[in-house]
């Protein structure tokens, strides 16, 4: 009913909308560019600041947002969406989020449009800002560059979500009242990029599992190519998104492999190798002639200030027993060529999570490059919960598979090792080198506490009940001292 | 009327202390700031331009918006800096941010502050032993942090009671005019600690960072 609106407040009513919803692509297209956005506060109104913000119109947004609306406005059943999707440089993309501005039937009468409303859309809009900054897509766009890029479209109309996949969240961003219904915004956001780890996965073939993560991490330098592959019908204006765009890998992101160690640790071998203290990180291929255990000093010799260690891969905490062990024959201390297979023995102590235990892998290995640093998640350190969870990614079956089988021609597999280690300084500590995905999987089975095991407790609780008169009587006898103990407190 | 009150607790580590504090006041008060007030004749008012600025966390993985204004930022710097020294390494502590109206009082009564909405952040720090569980640690407190701006959101959202808009001579009862360029809610921001024994409250201090001048 805008029987009860002024002619005057309807027509402020319909532009505060038609103004708020072309900020509010704005805010949205601007909060995905990729760059950190500043806008300066001026005491002085301008008179063309809506809503007293200072949000820039970037003018391209502008048109299309208009072309959208062609003169609508949003209204019950006429949504306004912005979609916000990914496209690789490949040409494959996957829709990240809808942002929807949409109008329900439920009036506030009462509340004064020049004013309140008015006000409100502020608050509104203001929150907007703060929200695009919170969605997992946003850290996905400030690390846009040449791998990827992300692009936005404007309809109007019924609302899309199918193309978020399974399991995809809202947040609302908050709602405001009018005389003519509820203006409401709110984001449904992607959480499955599973699919793009899959894939990723089937290209390269990496040792161990995908963490699948909603965060990206900060960028490596691991060039893989990203094959998604899923249909998205969209038209986007790609040089809507230029800016200043930063030149990022983002392979980590698209392969939501969002794991938060150093990505090169993620898909590198159990072998890492110290870069040498004088010089900066020196990168070593393990492929290089590693033929057989006791040409490991072979490696060695070439890069003679490189400081072979065998440490922990980031997934794979060891037991303590085999840390100290590793940490004794690691740590920048060059293993001699003349003694490659106490070299290998030595680093083989320090297994990784894909590490067979050394004692038995020790001989076997040695037939099979490699085969030390295979995965060991078949044979889990049951005593030691830290160290592998329970399940194991699937992804490692096909490499434990191969490596366990008898294949005495190993330079098929040797392929598949192919690791280029990135240590950046201070990433990862020695002692207990763990991603997010291993701290996460080995903290879902933690191990059961003792106090908690049935049969003990019931025991205690009745050695303690028979104790407590002893323990009251000790007590009451040092009364005095606790006395003292409590006055020195205070 | 009611004060509003909500509670935002956060565990973090030493060095996110600030970051995560700073993060949470400042969305905050993006929302309760608007420009500046320029009353003209006949009781009419215009309102100045917020602007906001992008800032990245250097130890917790998380951007937040801020308006844009060095003289705010850096009294909640201070404010937060102050929290921050005071809490120890492990210990708990809390600080408020309380928005208040100022109402006049006849002499000799000093003029009371009322506040209206008051959010509390709880803070429980942690210590990390490597660098491994500091790099998991800045993801998940950027996590957490996210979800704890979407909290504010929704509160805010709500749009409950909110001062009336003052006319020129209360303007000062309302909102902090002291600044240049933006206008906050009046508001004030104090802390209390919590020893690491879990005692009761071993330091209350008060602070008053902005206030415009009692008579």
């Amino acid at each position: 009913m805008d029987s009860d609106l002024s002619p005057q407040d309807k027509k402020d009513l319909d532009k505060f909308i038609k103004f708020f919803a072309l900020k509010t692509v704005q805010v949205i297209v601007q909060a995905r560019l990729g760059e950190k956005i500043c806008t300066r506060s001026s005491s002085s109104p301008t008179g063309s600041d809506w809503f007293n913000l200072a949000i820039k119109d970037i003018p391209e947004v502008t048109h299309e947002a208009k072309k959208a609306l062609a003169g609508q406005l949003p209204g019950i059943g006429r949504s306004m969406c912005v979609e916000i999707s990914l496209k690789t440089s490949e040409g494959d993309s996957m829709e990240l989020e809808t942002w929807c501005l949409e109008m329900n039937e439920k009036c506030d009468k009462d509340i004064k449009v020049s004013y309140t409303v008015y006000n409100r859309l502020s608050v509104l809009l203001k929150s907007l800002l703060a929200i695009t900054r919170v969605t997992p897509a946003y850290k996905l766009s400030r690390k846009q560059g040449h791998d990827y890029v992300i692009l936005y479209r404007i309809y109007f109309g019924e609302v899309q979500l199918g193309g978020l996949g399974e399991g995809f969240q809202t947040v609302r961003v908050g709602v405001v009242g009018t005389p003519v219904g509820t203006v409401t915004l709110s984001c449904a956001y992607r959480t499955n990029l599973a699919f793009m780890s899959s894939r990723q996965f089937e290209r390269s073939a990496p040792i161990m599992g995908i963490i699948v993560d909603h965060f990206v991490d900060a960028p490596g330098g691991n060039p893989r190519p990203i094959n998604m592959g899923q249909p998205c019908n969209y038209r986007a204006p790609d040089d809507d998104d230029g800016g200043a765009l930063g030149v990022q890998d983002s392979q980590e992101v698209c392969t939501t492999s969002f794991s938060t160690s150093p990505p090169s640790q993620l898909y590198a071998s159990r072998l890492s190798y110290q870069p040498a203290p004088a010089g900066g990180a020196t990168e070593f291929n393990t492929n290089q002639g590693l033929h057989a255990g006791k040409e490991v000093g072979m490696v060695l010799a070439p890069g003679a200030d490189v400081h072979l260690t065998v440490e922990n891969a980031p997934n794979t905490p060891s037991s303590s027993g085999d840390e100290e062990g590793l940490l004794q024959s690691g740590e920048g201390r060059s293993v001699s060529p003349s003694d490659p297979v106490e070299s290998l023995n030595a680093f083989t102590r320090k297994v990784g999570a894909f590490v067979n235990k050394p004692s038995n892998q020790i001989t076997g290995g040695l037939d099979l490059p490699f085969a030390a640093f295979a995965p060991r998640g078949l044979d889990s350190e049951e005593n030691d919960p830290m160290v592998n969870p329970p399940d194991s990614p699937p992804s490692q079956s096909p490499l434990q598979a191969s490596l366990h089988s008898q294949g005495s021609d190993c330079s098929g597999q040797q392929d598949d090792f192919v690791m280029v280690d990135f240590r950046p300084a201070f990433s990862k500590d020695d002692l207990l080198p763990m991603d997010l995905g291993t701290f996460y999987r080995e903290f879902q089975n933690p191990p059961q506490l003792a106090s908690l095991s049935l049969h003990t407790s019931s025991q205690s609780m009745a050695d303690d009940l028979d104790s407590l008169p002893e323990k009251l009587r000790v007590y009451e006898k040092n009364i005095d001292e606790f006395d003292a103990f409590v006055d020195m407190l205070q | 009327m009611n004060c509003r009150s909500e509670v935002l607790e956060v565990t973090v580590e030493a060095r996110q202390v600030e970051e995560a504090m700073l993060a949470l006041l400042h969305t905050i008060l993006l929302h309760r700031s608007t420009g500046k007030f320029h009353y003209k004749k006949e009781g009419t008012y215009s309102i100045g331009t917020v602007g906001t600025q992008d800032i990245d966390c250097d130890f917790i993985d998380f951007t937040f918006v801020r308006v844009s204004s060095e003289e705010l930022d850096r009294a909640i710097r201070k404010a937060v800096s102050e929290f921050k020294d005071a809490l120890s390494s492990d210990g708990m502590g809390q600080i408020s941010l309380e928005f208040y109206q100022k109402k006049k009082s006849r002499w000799p009564f000093s003029d009371e502050c009322i506040p209206w909405e008051v959010w509390s952040i709880k803070v429980n720090m942690v210590n990390l032993a490597n660098e491994q569980e500091r790099q998991i640690c800045r993801e998940k407190v950027g996590e957490k942090l996210g979800e704890k701006v979407i909290n504010v959101v929704e509160v805010i959202n709500r749009h409950e009671y909110l001062p009336k808009m003052p006319t020129q001579s209360e303007v000062g009862n309302v909102f902090d005019t002291s600044l240049k360029d933006v206008q906050p809610y009046l508001y004030k921001i104090t802390y209390q600690i919590t020893d690491s024994l879990g005692t009761s409250v071993s330091t209350t201090m008060r602070r008053l960072i902005k206030d415009t001048l009692a008579l």
